[in-house]
């Protein structure tokens, strides 16, 4: 025990010495916080957009006005010929051309479908599917505005199977909302992946573990004492992190903080093990970066942060078990926005602790051979 | 007993044999040196012994202890130097020393008396960072956290390496009043002036031990007459003798050459005239002590003939 008070006296010495790192520690979670929650954004905002309307009528007039007041699209240009918007498409200054066919207002009026036209550039799929989606909710609202003029013409027509939405623990569909406690989790995943891996790598690089390991420091106690600094660092992050959410975002927190904590502890645990098992197989921290680099964007991209766990092809979806934190993530948010209790998580908190009883002891083991 | 005993120890690195077949002891209270060129398996050997690296075969026990199977016990009795500065430069002069004091469950403190002497001229330097000393005081450095924990086997790696004459003297002060304490020393050193200081000396060479004898005997046992040879060109002379047909060996030695002939009956005055007739100025030939470098070549040349 004392052995390991020593260590930790020792870590805390040269992190808290290191006048470039610290501030990166410290500063970090807040830009994280701010800089992505705010960038990383599925809300659409000014879709510039071309007008080729052939009808030329008071109704069509009309329903480019209502898509310009919705705040979400913007008229940039307008011609008579779409081969014009698609060369605008092209030369990227419009994302979608709005095509109203002649007839329009007649064969609205008159309660015969009608049609318009949106070509939309799809190069960012995930940006045309929310543009076709705000403007087919507009179209469709436009449409249900000059129904009654139209029913009334008809006297009267079938009723359609009306769906409305709720949306519940997110009701603005807030996407601040669900990045955030996602950001916090990549945020203490950096701190446990890169820190202390790191740290044993530039013990060996600059040659101070060959007077480490002379001594009868065991090897528990040496990996004790660099996992226990960042791992505490990385729960000061959290809380940090929490604080600006709750504060500055106004996230809810519906479940237990302390139960998030007791979690963060083990999701570190698992990360922080991850780390120390790269610093075994690596001898500079070049290549230790570059191998927690790849895992970690592999964890990111496929972690369930921007785009639905759900959404993937099913092999991908299994990987994702293996994936610690997509599990975090999960439950960050479970626990942030739906208070979740102990029974709704306890299986994601199981394969964690799962996780990190597998991986410490591995890098423990790895860590001897390393020196023998 | 002995505190180091080394048989036929081997180790390689993939394919290439840094040791072959090492066997030595080093008595109770030596101060025992292993003199090499880089390469020659000097840090390999060292590193097997304080139990950093495991040797793929034969044996090695250090204090009575075997390396491979008991090194948690050696690890805490014996005391390392690294080759390389190994403390960590970013805490400072006492941070260090308290560090390992503690780490080895022991305080500065406590072992004060024995590491005073070198610690004394770091203490007005206590609260400088240790990447900021110099070479001299970052060797003292070393040593001291070496010491702290009152080792019975000091192992220290090249300590005078990169260190100035003066620096370098002076730390083979400190290691025989360590030795006057009853401390065994392990020490390598590429210097041959150093190994005088040894009480025995290994010579190695290509992962293999040469010769271990004391200095005096090591220079006794040298059956050839080394001939120091002067003249005005030093590279011409060396280029000049080394195609002579009696030469044995050829080695430039300071401003003079080594020489060595083969011949039994060789004669220092003829020598002199046959230079003259082929050119030479100023030629001064003089018998002088044969020293360990002198026994080092030639035992390396002869290694060499007889691959």
């Amino acid at each position: 025990m004392r052995t390991i008070k020593f260590l930790l006296q020792k870590e805390f010495l040269q992190i808290f010495r290191n006048k470039s790192m610290l501030p990166i520690i410290f500063v970090m979670p807040v830009i994280q916080l701010v800089v992505l929650s705010f960038a990383a954004t599925y809300e659409l905002k000014e879709v510039d957009m071309h007008l080729v309307d052939f009808d030329r009528s008071g109704v069509s007039r009309q329903l480019v006005t209502k898509m310009q007041a919705s705040g979400y699209f913007t008229l940039r240009s307008q011609s008579a010929n779409v081969e014009e918007g698609i060369t605008d498409i092209r030369r990227n200054k419009v994302q979608l051309v709005l095509v109203i066919p002649p007839h329009f207002e007649r064969d609205l009026r008159s309660g015969r479908p009608a049609s318009v036209q949106m070509n939309i550039d799809a190069v960012d799929g995930a940006t045309a599917g929310l543009i076709q989606a705000y403007g087919r909710s507009i179209i469709q609202d436009f449409d249900a505005g000059i129904r009654p003029d139209v029913e009334e013409v008809r006297g009267g027509g079938p009723g359609g199977i009306d769906i409305i939405p709720a949306s519940w623990y997110n009701p603005n569909l807030d996407y601040i909302k669900y990045m955030v406690p996602g950001i916090l989790v990549v945020l203490v995943a950096m701190i446990g992946m890169f820190l202390s891996g790191m740290n044993i790598v530039r013990e060996r690089e600059i040659g101070t573990i060959e007077q480490l390991n002379v001594t009868p420091i065991r090897r528990y106690q040496f990996m004790l004492g660099k996992l226990l600094p960042f791992w505490i660092i990385a729960l000061f992050e959290l809380a940090l992190g929490l604080l600006i959410a709750r504060f500055g975002f106004d996230i809810p927190f519906v479940g237990s903080v302390w139960l998030l904590f007791g979690i963060a502890g083990i999701f570190m645990l698992v990360v922080q093990g991850l780390g120390l098992l790269i610093s075994t197989v690596t001898h500079t921290q070049q290549q230790a970066m570059f191998i927690a680099w790849f895992l970690m964007v592999i964890f990111i991209l496929m972690g369930g942060l921007f785009t639905p766990i759900e959404s993937m092809p099913v092999w991908a979806r299994e990987l994702t078990l293996f994936n610690p934190m997509a599990h975090f993530i999960k439950i960050m948010r479970m626990v942030l926005l739906k208070g979740a209790g102990w029974n709704e998580i306890q299986h994601l908190a199981g394969l964690l602790a799962l996780m990190a009883a597998v991986i410490l002891p591995a890098a423990v083991f790895r860590y001897r051979k390393s020196t023998g | 007993m002995q505190p180091v005993r080394i048989h036929n120890l081997q180790k390689s690195y993939g394919g290439i044999q840094a040791l072959r077949g090492i066997t030595f002891d080093v008595q109770e209270g030596e101060l025992f040196g292993l003199i090499g060129p880089d390469g020659a398996g000097k840090t390999t050997l060292f590193r097997i012994i304080t139990t950093l690296l495991k040797p793929d075969s034969g044996e090695a026990s250090v204090l009575g202890k075997d390396v491979v199977d008991e090194y948690n016990a050696i690890r805490s009795s014996i005391g390392y130097m690294p080759g390389q500065f190994a403390l960590y430069q970013d805490l400072s002069v006492r941070e260090n020393m308290n560090f390992f004091a503690s780490v080895f469950g022991t305080t500065l403190e406590q072992n004060y008396e024995l590491v005073a002497p070198i610690y004394r001229q770091l203490e007005p330097f206590e609260n400088r960072l240790a990447g900021a000393l110099s070479g001299g005081m970052k060797q003292k450095l070393a040593l001291s956290c070496a010491l702290i924990h009152k080792p019975a086997l000091l192992v220290l790696d090249e300590p005078t390496t990169g260190v100035d004459a003066v620096s370098r003297k002076e730390f083979w002060q400190m290691l025989h009043r360590l030795k006057a304490k009853g401390i065994t020393i392990l020490v390598s050193t590429p210097y041959m002036d150093e190994a005088k200081q040894c009480d025995r000396i290994a010579l190695m060479q290509n992962g293999g031990i040469l010769s271990i004898e004391s200095p005096s005997a090591v220079t006794r046992q040298f059956d050839r007459q080394v001939w120091s040879v002067r003249a005005g060109s030093k590279y011409r002379l060396i280029q000049f003798l080394r195609g002579y047909e009696h030469a044995e060996s050829v080695q430039p030695f300071g401003e003079s050459i080594h020489y060595i002939d083969y011949r039994a009956g060789f004669d220092p005055a003829d020598f002199k005239q046959m230079l003259e007739r082929n050119g030479f100025q100023g030629v001064q030939v003089q018998q002088v002590a044969p020293g360990i470098e002198d026994v080092f070549i030639r035992l390396m040349e002869q290694e060499e003939t007889y691959e």
